[in-house]
Parts: structure tokens; sequence; C-alpha cells
């Protein structure tokens, strides 16, 4: 509105200026997540009392069971740890349409001058903060309540293998939170069944080995499984950075494939959407 | 006392406005055509067919309010979706300044804004906190931006104080207003307005339209208004179309379409009300379930 007409070429809305513009936008969903945990608190405390007694109470089974020279509460705890961070990364994305059509802004989200890699940046970006939030907070809850031992851990590694994991959950979790928008009822139902077979094959409490065949299969496929097993080897045995590649390519190789693929399946039912009039909340 | 004028708030900067041909139409719609089939999942066998836009063509001028009226479920708001880029049509073509919505969906979307009949907010958010969220989608950040944002809320009646206090602890007509407050922040060349007085207190309404007047006539916004409001209608639009069952069957000034059913039923002093009841057949509160509510 009162600007002097440039009859330029068709204008590029994406590159350019536009490419910073996509950049704010993507800090948009950081901001108006992080508003959201502060305005939901109380919800925000339940969820992570939840989160401490349930993964104390893990341990604590552990510790009822510890055999002489095995650290299993060390073992539990970095399961316990590892799990609370990804599925924290998983639900945040994967519930990202289901939120918004609960609060009735989805149109205006989809309908916001933005690519869809912006949005979904945006999403994952404050899904791994909140993730790193919610498991420091939970890291130093377990080390108040037991005596763990991280003299020959090797943290820088840890770290690492959480941050490239958690790319490679980003691309389920898009891939997850089109459910929604094919099953406006079913769908947020339908991610709570990827997330349990998640938990389930990756090695999260015990080693994929006491699985039987079909399901240790399932579970070289989750990326769960090696950021899991390249933790307790970082933890436990001190294991250096230079000898993780064993789980960081994996790793890397699900994130480069499952997050284009997101993306891919994300647009295109998107566009099934719009054609058949699923965005609206109600239909 | 307040004004309820369009402030001047920092315009936009951007290559895609400028783009814009003064002298083109402002939106031209060419034989629109939506229909949705429900199925059964399994087998897939038709439960229902709704043909909720069927063959509509019209064009709107730059700058002006041109209004669609039609009765609940006549096909208003999923012509408005499609407008928006929100329903992808059938058959037939919207362009918005040249562009076309389905081939140059990313340039359209950064021209329109659409204020829909429910206020469509995080509840929990206070307006400051969603207008926020939802101007930097559109572009604009920097410290001008908060000051925008108090400046057009005041403007539209809502004192300082109620700013930072959650969405759901506003009156419907405030939340209404804080939904015009978003589209305007944005600069929209095109504003798409989705019966967004239905519901509002007398005074409100009033507000609301005032606010919508002005937009056009101060800041050279082109208005497409969806109403089942005859007075809303008669006072705001430049032209009408009258829309029935997702077909359109009129299109004139309101002042031509009175004298022009007046005469037809030997009524000069025929109302708005009155036109729509003889091309429709019935009355405008003969409510029907949106189509898009069926399809659900």
């Amino acid at each position: 509105m009162g600007t002097a007409f440039d009859p330029s070429p068709r204008p590029n809305p994406i590159g350019g200026v536009g490419l910073s513009r996509q950049m704010q936008a993507s800090w948009a969903f950081v901001e108006r997540n992080f508003f959201l945990v502060r305005r939901y608190w109380g919800w925000e405390i339940a969820f992570i009392i939840y989160n401490i007694t349930t993964s104390l109470s893990i341990v604590y089974i552990g510790k009822a069971q510890q055999i002489e020279g095995q650290d299993l509460i060390l073992y539990l705890g970095i399961g316990t740890l590892v799990w609370s961070y990804l599925h924290a990364v998983f639900t945040n994305i994967s519930e990202m349409i289901s939120w918004e059509r609960w609060e009735g802004t989805i149109e205006y989200t989809m309908m916001a001058p933005i690519s869809r890699l912006t949005h979904m940046l945006g999403v994952s970006l404050f899904s791994i903060l909140y993730g790193l939030v919610r498991s420091v907070i939970l890291f130093f809850v377990l080390a108040m309540f037991f005596d763990i031992n991280l003299s020959n851990a090797n943290l820088v590694g840890a770290l690492t293998l959480m941050l490239v994991g958690s790319l490679s959950f980003v691309g389920v979790g898009i891939m997850a939170a089109v459910l929604p928008l094919l099953f406006t009822e079913r769908g947020e139902a339908m991610t709570f069944i990827i997330s349990s077979v998640l938990l389930l094959v990756s090695g999260v409490y015990y080693p994929i080995d006491v699985l039987p065949g079909w399901m240790q299969m399932i579970g070289q496929f989750s990326p769960a499984t090696y950021v899991l097993e390249g933790m307790r080897a970082t933890i436990l045995e001190g294991e250096a950075t230079s000898n993780l590649w064993q789980f960081l390519i994996p790793m890397m190789i699900i994130g480069l494939l499952t997050i284009p693929m997101g993306m891919f399946v994300f647009n295109t039912v998107e566009k099934f959407a719009k054609r058949t009039g699923r965005l609206k909340r109600s239909g | 006392m307040r004004t309820m004028d369009p402030p001047n708030i920092t315009p936009i900067d951007d290559p895609v406005i400028r783009s814009i041909d003064p002298a083109s139409d402002a939106m031209v719609v060419d034989h629109l055509t939506k229909t949705f089939v429900r199925k059964t999942l399994i087998t897939r066998k038709t439960l229902q067919t709704i043909h909720a836009v069927e063959d509509v063509s019209f064009r709107i001028r730059r700058n002006e309010i041109f209004g669609v009226l039609g009765a609940n479920g006549s096909g208003k708001s999923t012509l408005i979706r499609m407008m928006s880029t929100l329903i992808t049509p059938d058959a037939g073509s919207i362009s918005i300044f040249g562009y076309d919505v389905h081939k140059d969906e990313a340039i359209v979307k950064r021209l329109i804004n659409r204020v829909s009949v429910e206020a469509s907010f995080f509840k929990k958010l206070s307006a400051m906190e969603n207008l926020l969220y939802s101007s930097r989608l559109y572009g604009r950040s920097g410290k001008s931006l908060r000051r925008d944002i108090v400046e057009i809320l005041s403007a539209l009646g809502i004192s300082p104080d109620r700013i930072d206090a959650p969405l759901e602890q506003l009156s419907r007509g405030m939340q209404q207003k804080v939904a015009i407050a978003r589209a305007f922040l944005t600069s929209p060349v095109m504003l798409l307005l989705d019966e967004p007085t239905t519901g509002l207190d007398p005074r409100s309404k009033k507000d609301v339209q005032h606010f919508v007047n002005r937009l056009r006539d101060e800041h050279d916004a082109t208005i497409l208004l969806c109403t089942h409001d005859m007075d809303e209608a008669e006072k705001l639009c430049d032209r009408i179309a009258v829309i029935d069952n997702g077909r359109m069957i009129e299109l004139d000034t309101a002042q031509n379409l009175r004298t022009r059913v007046g005469l037809e039923i030997g009524n000069p002093a025929a109302t708005l009300e009155d036109v729509f009841i003889h091309l429709t057949g019935r009355s405008i509160e003969e409510l029907e379930i949106p189509a898009e509510e069926i399809v659900a």
C-alpha cells in the first residue's frame, strides 16, 4: 500500500531480500513457540514432572538390578535422557499441524508468504532448543538422585551425537506431521504409534540384540539406535570423538534422506489437503 | 476520544508490491468451479457431492470494495479460500494483479490477507504476541513493529492495558478488531473479508465498517467483502455479486439492483433484501450448513 510501481520482471518472493525475510520468518516460529511455552507454563511443569518421575522410576529399576562391574544406572540414565530429548524434538515437530488446527490458526500460517522449508526450519530449531532445555533439567535431577560418574565420559562427543541425531529425527517428525492433514481426527494419535515403535526398536532401555531379528532389522533404520549406542560409547567407555563416525555416518545418511523426503511428503499432502478442503479445522 | 482511522504504519518495502501494475484489474475470477466429494474410506464409494462454487466469473477493479452477498452455505467461504490459496480450484482461474493464485502462489500470498468470521488466534497469547508472530511471517521486524502494533490497536479502540492480556480474555468484538489489525499490519493490496462483522455488537460493527472504508480510501487497498448482512453490503460495497448455491446470479451496484428489481416486482422502494429474495427465491436467514463442514 502506498509504494511506487516498479515494472520489473516477475519478482522472486524467496530470493535476495526475500532470503533474510525467510530467516526472520523462521525466527517467528521460535519466538511464537517460546510465547506459547511461557503462557502454558502449567502444562510445561506437568510435563517436566511426568518426565522426571518416569525417568527416575526407570533408573531405580537399574539400581535395584545393579550387577557388579556394570553401570546399569548410567546405562538406563543415558537411555531415558536421550529418549526424553529425541521424543521432545519429534513431538514438537509432529504436532505442529494438530496444534495449530486446535488453536484455529492453521489457515493463517499456511497462507503466509513463506516457504514450507522456512516453516519447518523454525519449528525444528525451536524443537531442538526445547528438547535441550528439558534434557538439561532432567540431567541435573538425575545427578541429584544418583551418584553419576562422568570422569570417563567424552561430553563433547556426546553433544555432537545428540545434535546430529536430532537432525535425523527432524525428517521423521516432518513426515509424521502430515498425518493430521490426512486424517483430521485420528492423525495425531497415529503420530504416537510412530514414537512408540521407535522407543521399542531403538534400544532405549536395553541392547537391541535382545529383540527378535525382525525388530532388530527395523531398529537399524531408527536414528535413535545410533544416538543411543554412540552416547553409551562416549559416556560409559569414553570413546574419542574421532571414533564416532560409525554412529555419525548412519545418522547423517538417515537425516540426508528423511529431511528431503519429509519435505516432499509434506508438500504433496499439503496439495492434497488444499484439493480436498482439509486444511480447515473441521474439514 | 478514539479515532478508528487506520494509522500511518511503517510500510513494507517489497519488490512484489512494487511489481504491481496500477492499471491492471485487482482480481479476475474466470469460470471458477469447486466441487467437494465425500467418499467412504475403503471402497471409495461416493457418499455426497457438493457443488460449492460453479462457473463463477467476475472482475474487481483496483481500489474497489466488492461485495459477495449470499446466505450461509452459498459458497462464499469456499470462494474466499480459493482466493487465499487455501483451496485449489477444480476448474477456472483467479488472478490477483495479474498473478495466478495457483501458479504464482508465493507472490499472491504476499499481496493478500484475510479476515475471517472466526478471529483465529492463539487464544492464550496476547494481541501483541499474536501480532508479532503474524507480522514477522510477512517480513516485518524491528523496533517500529511493536510501536505500530500499539498504534493500530489503539486506533481500533483497544486500550494499551489490554494489549498484553491473553486474547481469550478479550470480547469477540475486540478479537475481531485484532484480526483486522493483523491484516492491516501486513500491508495487503488485496484484503479478503469473510463476514468480518458477524456476531459483533452494533458499536463494534460500525467501528469495523468505518475502518474498512478508510482503509480503501487512504491506503489504496482493494477489498473483497463476503457478507450476508444487507445493510453492510449496501453501505460499504461499490458493486455487489449475489451468489446462491455456488452460482453467481447477479452483479451490479446496490442502487441498480434495487431499481431493476423494484421495477420487476412493482415496488420502487425495494430494499436489497427484496432484491435477494426476488433473485434467490428465499430469505437470507435460511441457513444452510457450509459446504466445507459437510465435507469433513
